[in-house]
């Protein structure tokens, strides 16, 4: 398994030197990182090359990671049924970039590209219809990034006055409570009330 | 309105499209589906899922549980097979943890998987079959589900919402009487199959609202991504649970049925067969767990509990469960990809770890998702009460599709 994933990283590494920002082998799966700019010619290499043929879409997704300077992840699986191998490749872009949209080569990226949009806020070019998916008609902010609260913002219910729905602001009778059971020898920080003065 | 038949309506008023919306409380949208369709007369010309009227940002609240608290989370993402999908996290775990499962586990997993994908299919042709004029398929299909469903329920104590998988295993073993029923069941499945087939198969309303709707194609197959039964039916043979084997498939002697003309009819016959595949299953897994009796069905070590007589005499066994269930297990950092043949078709978790006892992302990839997007492709051109079967076919579950 892990040999013939080595042949296909170094074919690719050989025909795709351009693209490729870099790639690894871990647990049997083989990551490719590529550069924006070359995510189309990319995708469309993977589908028709002879040695390839991953034909089949399997996922798009992203990950925030706020810290970094290019904060998101582009996620893509690919699926080959002709060499029974899969693939990830990544592009990583800041907030705001724009990501090639690859719905001109595989048609089933229209939603998995709209979800991203709808939960990350990543922006498709040429994508044919990026309008919201799985959130409620309307909704602002993306809930998947890592500054989004774990409640949202907003909460909706049946008006019996105005006979219609409305949206509020969340309110909780009881405060969201988030525990963190990690060991304090292992990294959680516990500030108790009263530990800011110690800076003064 | 061609205005030869000498009709009042003058030549310059056009025919216009009609946009109907389609659910989301239509019995036949199988869950709260809204989808809009622009009708050429009844012919389809443009369909439209909205969907995530379900969504309850599963993925999102995965981000701030532990590993094990997630588990149950996935029950209710395709609630209609529980288990398969539960296989799919732990199997995600393991293989970032390289843990080994302990052969009865496997085993046990393979059985319920099994009991599971038979439950699906018993659902989806019951309710196709009721979506297109039948009821009496799906009260019958119902009765048996009820059986599987105690044998859930003896398991792990639910009928629905198991948690019974575990990262390294199971959560507890079978007992003997139990394997033993789940074997007198199967003996019967056979001929109710038969009584089953005989209501529908040779139906001549059934086939006439099956026959030739929503044909896939091996190239619609790759553009749509479509897998499992909707993948087979084009041709293609493509299992996972042959092609990327995981647990212990490669020992079991199953086949895998294909269609050939990749319609509604096909994928109905497909989904009978499979059952029939599943059965063979379940009886060869049930010889070789006689063979490993009194096994263990945990892989003892961080990411299970210890034995309940270990934690009355071990202070460390103890101290282990407690941590355990408050801090949870931590997992290397990493990323996986893990899928299973869900009985939909491929089930995966993509699991971001960063090291610590949560998960840093987790992306579900349903395999109803896709089936629901190629809807519009499968649905243009035909007529406004095929849509009825069309989504039946594609067997989707809104618990796994919104998330």
């Amino acid at each position: 398994m892990s040999e013939a994933l080595n042949d296909l990283a170094a074919v690719l590494e050989v025909k795709q030197s351009d693209a490729i920002v870099s790639s690894s082998i871990d647990f049997d799966e083989l990551t490719v990182v590529v550069t924006n700019t070359s995510l189309l010619d990319f995708v469309d290499f993977l589908k028709g090359n002879a040695s390839c043929q991953f034909t089949t879409l399997v996922d798009i997704t992203a990950v925030d990671y706020p810290g970094r300077e290019k904060r998101f992840e582009v996620v893509y699986h690919f699926l080959s049924m002709v060499i029974n191998q899969r693939i990830r490749v990544k592009v990583m872009i800041e907030e705001g970039e724009q990501v090639e949209s690859i719905t001109s080569i595989h048609a089933c990226a229209n939603w998995f590209e709209r979800e991203a949009f709808d939960m990350y806020g990543i922006l498709f070019a040429n994508h044919p219809d990026l309008r919201r998916l799985l959130t409620d008609y309307g909704f602002e902010g993306h809930p998947l990034r890592k500054d989004f609260p774990t409640t949202g913002y907003v909460e909706m219910r049946y008006d019996e006055v105005e006979k219609r729905c409305i949206y509020e602001p969340v309110k909780l009778t009881q405060e969201y409570r988030q525990f963190d059971f990690m060991s304090p020898w292992e990294g959680a920080e516990y500030i108790l009330p009263g530990d800011e003065k110690k800076d003064a | 309105m061609d205005g030869s038949n000498g009709s009042a309506i003058s030549m310059d008023e056009k025919v216009r499209n009609f946009s109907i919306n389609f659910g989301p409380q239509h019995p036949a949208a199988h869950g709260v589906l809204r989808m809009v369709l622009e009708l050429d007369g009844e012919i389809v010309e443009r369909a439209d899922p909205h969907i995530g009227l379900l969504h309850r940002g599963t993925e999102k609240l995965m981000e701030s549980r532990t590993y094990l608290q997630n588990l149950p989370y996935f029950d209710r993402l395709d609630y209609v097979a529980p288990m398969n999908q539960e296989h799919a996290w732990c199997l995600a775990i393991e293989k970032l943890t390289g843990v080994e499962v302990p052969r009865r586990a496997s085993l046990i997993r393979i059985l319920y998987s099994e009991i599971g994908r038979i439950a699906n299919h018993l659902m989806n042709v019951g309710s196709q079959a009721l979506d297109i004029g039948a009821l009496t398929p799906n009260l019958w299909g119902f009765d048996q589900r009820e059986s599987l469903m105690i044998f859930y329920e003896r398991a792990c104590g639910a009928r629905l919402h198991a948690n019974y998988f575990r990262p390294g295993g199971v959560h507890q073993d079978l007992p003997e009487k139990l394997i033993a029923d789940i074997q007198t069941w199967t003996e019967q499945f056979e001929p109710f199959l038969k009584d089953f087939e005989g209501l529908l198969t040779e139906n001549r309303i059934f086939k006439q609202r099956n026959v030739d709707i929503a044909v896939v194609t091996k190239q619609d197959v790759y553009d749509w991504g479509l897998n499992g039964v909707m993948a087979r039916s084009a041709g293609l043979a493509w299992d996972l649970r042959r092609s990327q084997p995981y647990e212990c498939y490669n020992e079991f002697d199953f086949k895998i049925p294909v269609g050939k003309n990749g319609d509604c009819y096909d994928r109905y016959l497909l989904r009978l067969e499979e059952m029939r595949e599943s059965i063979k299953i379940i009886q060869q897994c049930i010889v070789k767990l006689g063979e490993c009796k009194g096994e263990d069905v945990l892989a003892r070590g961080k990411l299970t509990p210890p034995k309940r007589s270990d934690m009355k005499t071990s202070m460390e066994a103890l101290i282990h469960h407690f941590k355990l269930y408050t801090e949870g297990f931590h997992v290397p950092a990493g990323e996986v990809y893990a899928a299973v043949e869900a009985p939909k078709g491929e089930f995966g978790v993509y699991l971001v770890a960063d090291g610590s006892n949560k998960p840093y992302k987790a992306k579900i990839r349903a395999p109803g998702y896709l089936h629901l997007q190629a809807v519009d492709h499968l649905a243009t051109g035909h007529q406004l009460a095929d849509v009825a079967a069309i989504i039946g076919t594609i067997d989707i579950v809104f618990g796994e599709i919104d998330r």
